[in-house]
């Protein structure tokens, strides 16, 4: 038999012959859905709904309740003390306390974009990937959480609630007193060691407590770790560990400086004619 | 005849009211009439097919992909922030929009403009509210999204790019809530800008007081603050700029980066889950 004839004898198999009404036998392809998963209307949707419900009720109940703030109009020669940024940079301008400007208003937030970005890059532990687990990534939950609640929540709130006048330390319960004065004489880390830090000694002795700060801080940990035949080091390679080490090192000198300057009234360790740390 | 063919019309349409009463008759009509079918091209019955279409044929749902992991909607896995910043993004365009009618954003004006918001324009100081209340919120929830995602290590492969994307409009988020931060030009917020913008003095390189800026020629008339603000202070030009940036400019990059964003969650398999 030819291909052609073959058809026209299938064909001939469909002719109508005769109409009932009813219900047909013949069923549309349903959605395939597995026992791990679910419709996303009804399911998801009523709840995205609900959310966004509810996000609308508290937000009209709050403006109505609470007017927002506005305060007189803007006087460029009438400086308000404390004179503070919006309450989510207050973390960087608490940092403004420890370090200049450059590193707490501009590096250091760089620092931060970057970091956060790189961190699934030098992040090679295949566990806790889709689920609450605090248990298998415990260096990266700890560093996360030392960086995010600890550092930069932390210092929001002492921002926002524990800074007064001249910046100065009032509780919420204090009165602000605009003409306390805190008598505070900071030394720069290389009057320690009898050398003045804005000699050519001192330049190199702060440059060497840096550099070394951050090569001991790098390499160190590295020849212990690599001596162990630690498992992290090996997959991390020597490279994107540089950069984790160098990067946790960084967020570690926040501490390290507010504990210097707390305890031993640390005002610089480097000091540059260009910039100082 | 032609009395005969009337009687069956409207006979027709006593049958549907007496059977489904006169709302029922008026939605069934509504629902079989070709404009609503050429809108909307999925039944109302409860069966799967439909479910699926109703996400599929909607331009604004299909965002979702028509099934999701059986654990992925669950409140205590993603908290609800990734959505509620896009819904409080939203409440923030709308609002936003209404309140460019009554805003003026210059020197002379602004303040101005927002006190008869709040005094003179009917339901003024309820949209300024709902403003800023929803754009405080946003940063909070924007946070908190980071932090559930990072604990739950939704950052991992494949998901990498998605995360960086993610960094970018929490950046954005904060540029657009920094900005809008001096448009009331009050003490607050102008005080507030001056000091977010004093730091740009100091940035290495391209501000005049940072290290090395004074030795490549920065001057407070060249540096980086000068480009932020239009000038050497917070003024008229910094005004309108943090005005354009903040209507314009910063919206629009927000939501190029929101669009990567969502389509990168469907193309990386969805809310993440245990492998």
């Amino acid at each position: 038999m030819g291909n052609s004839e073959e058809n026209k004898e299938k064909k001939g198999r469909y002719r109508t012959l005769v109409f009932i009404k009813g219900k047909t036998y013949a069923k549309e392809k349903d959605l395939d859905i597995s026992e791990g998963e679910i419709a996303t209307w009804p399911y998801l949707m009523r709840k995205e709904l609900l959310a966004a419900i509810i996000c609308t009720i508290v937000l009209i109940v709050w403006s109505i309740l609470f007017n927002a703030p506005l305060e007189e109009l803007s006087d460029p020669t009438m400086t308000p003390n404390p004179a503070k940024a919006p309450w989510y940079f207050l973390g960087l301008q608490e940092m403004l306390v420890y370090f200049d400007p450059w590193i707490a208003g501009v590096v250091f937030p760089m620092l931060i974009i970057a970091g956060l970005m790189i961190i699934p890059y030098v992040d090679f532990n295949p566990k806790g990937n889709g689920y609450f687990t605090f248990k298998e990534t415990k260096f990266a939950m700890l560093t996360f959480c030392f960086g995010f609640h600890i550092l930069w929540i932390l210092l929001i709130i002492v921002g926002v609630f524990m800074r007064g006048p001249g910046w100065l330390w009032f509780w919420p319960w204090q009165e602000w007193d605009p003409h306390r004065v805190v008598a505070e004489t900071n030394y720069d880390l290389t009057s320690f060691a009898g050398v003045k830090s804005d000699s050519f000694l001192g330049f190199m002795l702060g440059g060497a407590v840096v550099f070394g700060y951050f090569y001991a801080g790098i390499s160190l940990p590295y020849r212990f770790l690599k001596r162990g035949k630690n498992m992290a080091i090996e997959k991390l390679g020597f490279v994107k560990y540089t950069i984790v080490a160098f990067l946790f090192l960084c967020m570690m000198a926040l501490p390290i400086k507010v504990f210097l300057r707390l305890a031993l009234h640390i005002k610089y360790i480097w000091v540059t004619p260009w910039f100082n740390i | 005849m032609e009395n005969q063919q009337k009687d069956t019309f409207i006979s027709k349409y006593k049958k549907l009211v007496k059977e489904k009463g006169f709302f029922g008759a008026y939605f069934t009509l509504v629902l079989q009439s070709k404009v609503w079918g050429s809108v909307f091209r999925h039944g109302f019955s409860d069966t799967p097919k439909n479910r699926m279409l109703k996400i599929v044929s909607n331009v604004f749902l299909h965002l979702h992909p028509a099934k999701v992991k059986r654990h992925a909607p669950q409140f205590k896995f993603t908290w609800c922030m990734g959505g509620i910043s896009f819904f409080l993004f939203l409440v923030l365009t709308v609002t936003g929009i209404l309140l460019m009618f009554y805003y003026r954003p210059t020197v002379h004006d602004a303040y101005w403009d927002v006190k008869d918001l709040e005094y003179q324009v009917p339901f003024g100081a309820l949209l300024r509210n709902l403003h800023r209340w929803a754009a405080h919120l946003m940063v909070i929830t924007v946070w908190l999204h980071m932090f559930r995602v990072f604990a739950t290590g939704s950052y991992k492969h494949p998901r990498e790019f998605n995360w960086c994307v993610g960094v970018v409009l929490l950046v954005v988020t904060l540029l657009l809530s920094f900005t809008g931060y001096l448009l009331t030009w009050d003490q607050l917020g102008f005080w507030a800008v001056t000091v977010g913008t004093n730091m740009a003095r100091s940035t290495p390189l391209l501000g005049h007081e940072g290290p090395f800026g004074e030795q490549l020629g920065m001057t407070s008339h060249n540096d980086i603050r000068f480009a932020l603000l239009g000038g050497s202070l917070v003024g008229g030009n910094a005004l309108l700029r943090a005005y354009v940036w903040h209507c314009i400019g910063l919206p629009i990059i927000i939501s190029v980066f929101m669009m990567v964003h969502f389509w990168r969650i469907r193309k990386d398999g969805g809310i993440s889950g245990p492998l």
